[in-house]
């Protein structure tokens, strides 16, 4: 690999010393998902299914942050998909779950190394999990709508050899 | 148990068709006003708990709350009002003096808004700054009597100058009264901007010794934080005689916020009260004032303007005649509007004066008796926007200090219960999970652009005025007319009246 070498890989990093812990990012995350993706009350009170957040805010305090998939460079939950439905983009390295092959065994959620992915009772009993906000287009939902800019994009350095073992395995 | 008579300042609406029960309000509110019934499922509110800090209400992501002034009405008093009938109440229940944060907030009249500024219109055209050169540049210091130039240059050294990129400073908010991240966020704005921010009275923190070169190190009567680092960290050393908020008497922070990073910035025991005593316990004369004066500047081998920060009382102007005569570069009067993070309400309320006229006689005076190059004026208490600037130049002042502008732009709503240590928007706490809420980087980006906001609207009216450099404004009274005021108020400020 060379040195430095920026991959089009872009991933959400959170800063957890001004993340507030309010957890709008799993109320915007939530509509984002939805049907009424630009009416907070209707995603909220109308939705006969609605979906769950894809971003879940760890917390003991003082300390928070959003937690979500990290569109690992070695999916676990693809190689653990027994459908087919986890599939990661080779370009992007977006992981996105085809909720209409997933079939809800969960052996995704068991792969995982970060607890990322939630079990969606609701209808069809499917794998919950970031999407990056691919369909929305523009920053993913969660970032745009943080109060305090703790959330946000960045492209993904790749590490070549030596910094690769610095940090002790291939960090993301 | 006997009856407490205290009833709720204000009510929480809901709306109930906006509320999505998120709970955002529940977690936010520091003061635990809304909390989440399990048995009915949904977010519901304590009104007696609400200061009105709007934190709530500028997160709900549906906009379903408001804060409203409690519809509980005493029969109409005009002597007698709301406020005077349940000071009494508290006093009856607590037995203890009346405390309260930011400034005087009685209805007492405002100079500012009586003063008139001109324009240019036939005889003296006035200027465009979007197409001419404009000045707003200041130097803070005292300036010799007269200057001997000797081959086109200055025969004689200048005394310490400070540099000021506009005629504006961060007012003194001491590490420990704010956060440590309020405190980054002027430093880092003042250094960006090339203007001063000011430690008061807590000590200098060690991550904001790099600021060093935009900032002003105060030295009050409790010597927090005083070491030689602090003393030659700074631009310029500031004595802290006394504040607008409570003049006369000394600062108070409680116990409960002097945690781990306040004790070791202040230089005393953690948990211990930081009790800044009334007068300095060395300074009970104007001799000893010329005393530490020159101590000071003997410790800083005389590289640094000394600034001496009174509260504008009666008799100020003779007051700055002296400190001028006691050796001082720069004189900062605070005005009875000033804010601050605890004090009595009663001298809050009651004691000092405007800044206005303290500006306008301490100039006056200081002109008179031949000495207005000794010294650079800087006043503060409640400079509210770019006209109160103009106008305190006008006046006399060299620079302004603003502060509760300052709080305002990084998130302050003015519920005025700093002293509670609960501030919602992590200004007026040490507690961890408030602090992390005021995030630097988006509170340098707007304290920048206030001053951007506010430099163009400063070089707009001068440009009116048909003046393009600050200096040319500095005393100028003749740019302002007074309006509602009587002839002695017109006297003291030494304007004209709207219409002469």
């Amino acid at each position: 690999m060379d040195n430095n070498k920026v991959s089009n890989r872009k991933r959400i990093y959170a800063k957890e010393e001004v993340c507030i812990g309010c957890r709008l990012c799993e109320v915007h995350c939530v509509v984002a998902h939805s049907q009424y993706k630009n009416d907070i009350v209707k995603a909220y009170k109308k939705s006969p299914q609605r979906p769950l957040s894809r971003i879940l805010v760890e917390e003991t305090r003082p300390v928070s942050f959003g937690l979500q998939c990290r569109h690992c460079d070695d999916p676990k939950c693809v190689k653990a998909c027994i459908t087919g439905a986890m599939q990661q983009d080779p370009d992007t390295g977006i992981v996105t779950n085809d909720e209409s092959r997933c079939i809800g065994c969960w052996t995704c959620i068991l792969a995982c190394p970060y607890g990322v992915i939630k079990r969606d009772f609701k209808g069809r009993k499917v794998a919950s999990k970031c999407d990056f906000c691919i369909d929305l287009g523009g920053s993913p939902a969660c970032v745009k709508n943080c109060p305090n800019e703790a959330l946000y994009v960045d492209e993904v350095r790749v590490l070549n050899n030596e910094e690769s073992k610095e940090k002790g395995g291939t960090a993301k | 148990m006997s009856l407490d008579y205290s009833t709720s300042e204000f009510t929480i609406n809901r709306d109930k068709d906006r509320c999505i029960d998120c709970q955002v309000c529940v977690r936010q509110c520091a003061n635990e006003a809304h909390y989440y019934d399990d048995e009915e499922q949904k977010v519901c509110s304590d009104e007696h708990k609400c200061v009105n800090c709007h934190r709530c209400v500028t997160l709900c992501p549906t906009r379903a709350l408001s804060i409203k002034k409690h519809e509980l009405e005493f029969r109409a008093n005009a002597n007698w009002t709301e406020n005077a009938i349940k000071d009494i109440y508290k006093q009856a229940a607590t037995g203890g003096i009346l405390l309260t944060g930011m400034g005087n907030d009685r209805p007492y009249p405002i100079y500012w808004d009586h003063m008139l500024l001109n324009a240019s219109q036939v005889t003296n055209p006035s200027i465009d700054p979007l197409r001419e050169p404009m000045e707003l540049k200041t130097f803070l210091g005292r300036k010799p009597e007269s200057l001997k130039v000797e081959n086109g240059k200055l025969a004689e050294k200048l005394p310490p100058q400070l540099e000021l990129e506009i005629p504006i400073m961060f007012s003194a908010m001491s590490f420990g009264s704010i956060s440590l991240n309020a405190c980054k966020s002027m430093a880092q704005t003042a250094y960006e901007n090339g203007i001063m921010y000011n430690t008061g009275e807590g000590g200098l923190h060690r991550d904001l010794y790099k600021y060093g070169r935009n900032t002003i190190v105060q030295v009050a009567s409790g010597r927090f934080g005083v070491h030689p680092g602090y003393l030659n960290a700074g631009a310029a050393i500031e004595i802290k005689i006394g504040q607008g908020a409570k003049p006369g008497i000394g600062g108070h922070l409680p116990g409960e916020k002097v945690e781990a990073e306040v004790s070791l910035t202040r230089m005393i025991p953690q948990g211990s009260d930081a009790i800044s005593p009334a007068p300095h316990h060395d300074i009970y004369s104007i001799e000893d004032l010329r005393q530490l004066i020159f101590a000071l500047k003997e410790a800083t081998n005389y590289t640094k303007p000394i600034s001496v920060k009174i509260a504008a009382v009666h008799n100020v102007a003779a007051i700055c005649s002296g400190i001028a005569r006691a050796g001082a570069d720069i004189i900062a009067i605070d005005g009875y509007r000033g804010g601050t993070g605890a004090a009595p309400t009663r001298i809050r309320d009651n004691v000092g004066i405007p800044v206005e006229l303290a500006l306008a006689a301490v100039d006056t005076r200081l002109r008179d008796e031949g000495i207005r190059n000794q010294v650079s004026i800087v006043c503060g208490g409640s400079v509210r926007n770019s006209a109160d600037i103009i106008k305190a130049i006008a006046l006399g002042a060299d620079a302004v200090y603003i502060a509760s502008s300052a709080l305002l732009t990084m998130g302050c709503h003015m519920c005025q219960k700093c002293y509670t240590g609960k501030c919602n928007w992590g200004i007026a706490t040490q507690d961890p999970n408030l602090t992390k809420r005021l995030n630097p980087e988006i509170a340098v980006k707007r304290l920048t652009n206030l001053l951007h906001a506010w430099s163009h609207e400063m070089k707009e009216m001068l440009g009116g005025m048909g003046i393009n450099a600050i200096e040319s404004l500095r005393g100028n009274r003749h740019m302002l007319r007074g309006i509602g005021l009587s002839d002695r108020d017109l006297n003291i400020l030494g304007i004209k009246a709207a219409g002469e």
